[in-house]
């Protein structure tokens, strides 16, 4: 064996790479860590505050608060915790994020920059409207550049997310049937491979809900729809591209049919990043749709949230803008309405102007790409998904016949009879390294597989990712179940018991808890 | 262009794999009437990062940041210290570019940050859960309501004349389109209001804000009793969390549902948003929950693990069925409240809660020194009223000018009236000097 000259050995003592048991539990770079308040010592703090100023209380007659039960930690403790705890996460900064109408793409860091400068960051947002010109300007641009990309006549950036968006352009649809006196219209239509919040959305705000069959080829039924409208229909509520990752072909066709019988057409933007620069939703007939600044826009995920879901409105529709919103008057100062006044606009829908700190990052990454750059977005996301779809499809059971756009969909036909279920792939994705794709989503089809590579990732990339998937697929059809439901075996934690969550939810830490499992040892 | 990997190379090598000639043909089921041929016009082309950089920061250079000039503006937006590594570990990329965490085994830090989130949240506010957060503060409030809804089948909601109009416009929008009524009480902003006398058979709940709008600082616990008799849950809204590190927190009066703006400990400004909405209800109620919630179970190798739970209630699974349309929670600001939390502890934070106090008490005195400036309130935490001999509107913009933003006039959150009311706060961030600046430049304005 080769040494150094201090004794210490540089070559490759021994072959055996059987995974110990530590004493710690920890395994390398995986280590386990307790919850915070298990670290807790009293009179530990991670912040250095001075002395409290000598006042005479004037809380009033409120009783003082007892102790709280926070824990006390010193700053580096609260660092390592929560760095320890990034690691136990998978992360699009990590690898293949192929979550189908997820759109996990990379997040640039210069948009984290722009919307730390302290002109953003550090903005009360009911300062007086001259020393904010600047947020108003960049509010009043990125709603410019959402209307130009999509050919609308007005913007609202107030919603909170996507659904926060549905639920603004449905009260859209609902004000305009309201301001003509028709109030016969008691029913959304919603095709059946809808995300899940266009039904709750609609239930929400008062709507019966009327599923919309697809056809063979994964799409709307045209005729199916034709015979649901009618002078009971406020609106349609349709994704396109689809959640089966496919352009509505018909779509023009579905807009005329839906004005016709009096309704409006409302468009789940989630998939906008499918055609952005290449097709302006307003060309489609589309009377509304929201836009997730979190999925076309590339603001990051953050772990669920928070996203932004401003919405688009056509002419026919513009009347019903909530406040608030930005105007800009001759002399080319900018102003806020913040009242809805008496008008057509409807009242507000979350406290202050919107996710202004969304706002500047989507500018940013739209200011990036430019005119030119976002339409090479849509290519080469819809270039990857089709790639992804070629170099699977005879080894996998694609749903629909292709092209698609910037998703593949794959059911679970390619299984059947192995004994392997779209839940044990995914599980032994996460063993090569991957994040696994959508599963189960959308209804439509058996066992659902719906894969989203975005232009993000490079060919070598989804070259790595074709080659583990086509080998599992190969494993799971030579009948090896029980490497498939062992997996994952190299993760921070294995499978989880879902079901004994939900049965008896321990949703929060408390001493009784830990005293009770102690008491049961 | 820097965030596309594809080489020209690989386009062509991976369009001849699909077996098309061109990437056009990919979007052959787009309506021909519909296509663009090039670039959208009207947009600027791609830039480099120096010249966004550029761009941007011009705009942000047209901004008065609140922190470069003394600055007392509240109103349901604090300006609080935010230890430097807060931001540092939100930064990490394993955090910022994760995905809603359904797939647990890989998800584990968000997971735990969750779970330790809701257990900190329900600590807060003294009640039995919470949940994995709401986009804000006002609209954790329009939740509140019509979970109020729900849980007592009734359709009628009473708010207090303290909840911030916001939340009051946010939840009465709601109202308008999903079908309920509200009884809103006039702004009072010196005396108090007969809440009880509006609630009837048909009443869901009261809403009240502690401390209101106008800062004063009530006890509900009598209002809990009563309401609870008439059937009616009560609901409290707290906009500063900070408040929390001092006041009797919301359960121990008796609230059936908290909805709080967590704002203040970890989230900038930003000029209104992203903010980070706080739920919390008692135990009997979590099954009619808005929102993700984080639930504790084990790992098939028998270790501790955490999932989200209950998701029954939820659109993916429930579709129009669900309890409430949300999909997304706020994450990320959920994240930063949390880690200011840690380094706060039980010392930090009540601490915290002190100072803020103490620091209003100081502003208060030195600005009821001025003449013509009249304090409203009784009782304040961080947050009060006064009254001033000429509009508010006009005051604030005068101050600006003078170098200080010094508050936000009723009259802008009411949209009118109110208008000699100015609501002013002071946090740990003020100095002596900053409040010495205020007073003497509302004397020169008044």
């Amino acid at each position: 064996m080769s040494m150094n000259n201090q004794g210490r050995p540089t070559g490759i003592q021994s072959a055996d790479s059987a995974v110990p048991e530590t004493v710690t539990g920890n395994r390398g770079l995986q280590i386990e860590e307790p919850l915070i308040f298990e670290q807790d010592s009293a009179g530990r703090c991670g912040v250095d505050l001075p002395e409290v100023p000598a006042v005479a209380s004037r809380l009033g007659a409120v009783k003082p608060r007892g102790r709280i039960g926070l824990p006390g930690l010193a700053e580096p403790q609260v660092v390592r915790h929560y760095t320890r705890l990034s690691q136990k996460n998978y992360a699009i900064d990590s690898g293949l994020y192929p979550l189908g109408s997820c759109t996990m793409k990379h997040n640039p860091r210069l948009n984290e920059k722009m919307a730390r400068l302290p002109g953003f960051a550090d903005v009360h947002p009911l300062q007086p409207e001259s020393t904010v010109q600047g947020a108003l300007e960049l509010m009043s641009e990125l709603g410019r550049w959402l209307a130009t990309l999509t050919g609308m006549a007005a913007v609202t950036l107030a919603p909170a997310a996507g659904a926060h968006g549905e639920m603004c352009g449905i009260m859209a649809i609902r004000s305009a049937h309201d301001a003509k006196g028709d109030k016969g219209r008691t029913k959304i239509l919603v095709p059946e491979s809808a995300h899940g919040t266009n039904p709750a959305t609609a239930a929400a705000c008062g709507y019966a809900v009327e599923a919309i069959p697809a056809t063979e080829d994964g799409r709307v039924d045209l005729e199916a729809l034709k015979a649901k409208l009618g002078p009971d229909v406020a609106g349609l509520m349709l994704t396109n591209p689809n959640t089966c990752g496919l352009f509505e072909r018909d779509i023009i066709t579905i807009a005329e049919a839906v004005h016709a019988a009096g309704a409006y057409f409302y468009c789940d933007g989630a998939n906008f990043n499918a055609i952005v620069g290449r097709v302006r939703p307003a060309d489609l007939g589309i009377d509304v749709m929201h836009i997730n600044l979190h999925k076309t826009f590339s603001t990051p995920h953050g772990g669920g949230g928070p996203g932004s879901g401003p919405v688009v409105f056509a002419e026919s529709l513009a009347p019903y803008v909530p406040v608030p919103y930005v105007v800009q008057d001759k002399d080319g100062a900018f102003r806020l309405v913040e009242q809805a006044g008496d008008g057509p606009a409807f009242g507000r829908m979350k406290a202050f102007h919107g996710q202004m700190g969304m706002f500047v990052r989507a500018l940013a990454y739209m200011m990036s790409h430019g005119a030119d750059g976002l339409r090479q977005v849509a290519n080469d996301a819809v270039l990857n998904a089709n790639y992804l779809l070629a170099r699977l499809q005879d080894v996998m059971t694609p749903s629909f016949e292709g092209p698609c756009m910037h998703e593949c969909l794959f059911d679970d036909r390619f299984l059947k009879g192995t004994g392997v279920t779209t839940l044990d792939i995914a599980k032994a994705l996460i063993d090569e390294g991957f994040h696994p794709m959508t599963m189960y989503f959308p209804l439509v089809v058996h066992g659902a597989l719906l894969i989203e590579p975005t232009e993000t990732e490079s060919k070598a990339s989804l070259d790595q990712f074709v080659t583990a998937l086509r080998a599992l697929a190969e494993r799971a059809k030579s009948g090896d179940v029980a490497y498939f439901q062992g997996a994952p075996r190299l993760t921070p934690r294995r499978r989880l018991d879902e079901t004994a969550a939900a049965r008896k939810p321990v949703l929060r830490w408390s001493p009784v808890v830990e005293q009770e499992k102690v008491a049961a040892e | 262009m820097r965030y596309l990997p594809l080489t020209e190379a690989d386009r062509r090598s991976m369009l001849e794999a699909i077996g098309v000639p061109s990437v056009d043909e990919l979007f052959r089921d787009v309506p021909e009437a519909a296509r663009l041929s090039g670039p959208i016009e009207g947009l600027s082309n791609h830039m480099g990062e120096l010249e966004v950089d550029r761009a941007l920061s011009a705009m942000a250079g047209k901004n008065l940041p609140a922190g470069s000039v003394p600055s007392f503006l509240g109103a349901g937006a604090y300006r609080h210290h935010i230890p430097a590594t807060v931001d540092h570990l939100v930064q990490r990329g394993e955090f910022l570019t994760a995905y809603t965490p359904y797939q647990p085994e890989v998800s584990q830090g968000t997971l735990q940050v969750l779970f330790e989130f809701q257990t900190q949240v329900s600590l807060l506010t003294g009640m039995d859960v919470a949940n994995a957060s709401m986009y804000d503060g006002a609209t954790a409030c329009a939740e509140a309501v019509m979970m109020a809804n729900r849980v007592t089948r009734r359709k009628k909601a009473v708010l207090s004349g303290g909840l911030h109009p916001h939340y009051r416009d946010t939840t009465t929008t709601d109202a308008r389109f999903i079908g309920f009524e509200t009884v809103v009480m006039p702004p009072a902003p010196t005396g108090g209001e007969d809440l009880l006398a509006e609630v009837d058979g048909d009443t869901s709940c009261v809403v009240v804000q502690n401390p209101d709008v106008f800062g004063h600082v009530r006890d509900y616990t009598e209002l809990g009793k009563a309401c609870q008799a008439k059937g009616a849950l009560l609901i409290v809204v707290v906009t500063e969390a900070v408040s929390l590190g001092l006041l009797t927190p919301p359960g121990e009066m008796g609230a059936d549902i908290v909805a709080a703006e967590g704002q203040s400990l970890g989230n900038a400004l930003n000029f209104g948003g992203p903010y980070v909405g706080l739920f919390a209800v008692k135990e009997k109620l979590v099954r009619q929950m808005p929102g993700r919630l984080c639930g504790q179970t084990v790992d098939a190798d028998g270790r501790r693990g955490f999932v989200l739970t209950l998701s029954t209630r939820e659109q993916h699974i429930r579709r129009e069925k669900a309890t409430s349309n949300i999909c997304t929670n706020s994450g990320l600001c959920a994240l930063a409240f949390s880690i200011h939390l840690s380094l706060l502890g039980e010392e930090g934070f009540t601490r915290l809660a002190e100072i803020n106090h103490a620091k209003a008490v100081q502003l208060a005195d030195k600005l009821a020194a001025v003449k013509g400036v009249e304090i409203v309130n009784g009782s304040f935490f961080n947050e009060f009223t006064v009254k001033l001999p000429k509009p508010a509107a006009d005051v604030v913009e005068a101050l600006a000018r003078r170098g200080v933003l010094g508050g936000v006039p009723a009259s802008r959150l009411f949209g009118g009236g109110l208008d000699d009311l100015l609501i002013v706060a002071a946090t740990e961030t003020n100095t002596e000097s900053d409040m010495d600046a205020f007073a003497t430049a509302l004397a020169e304005v008044l």
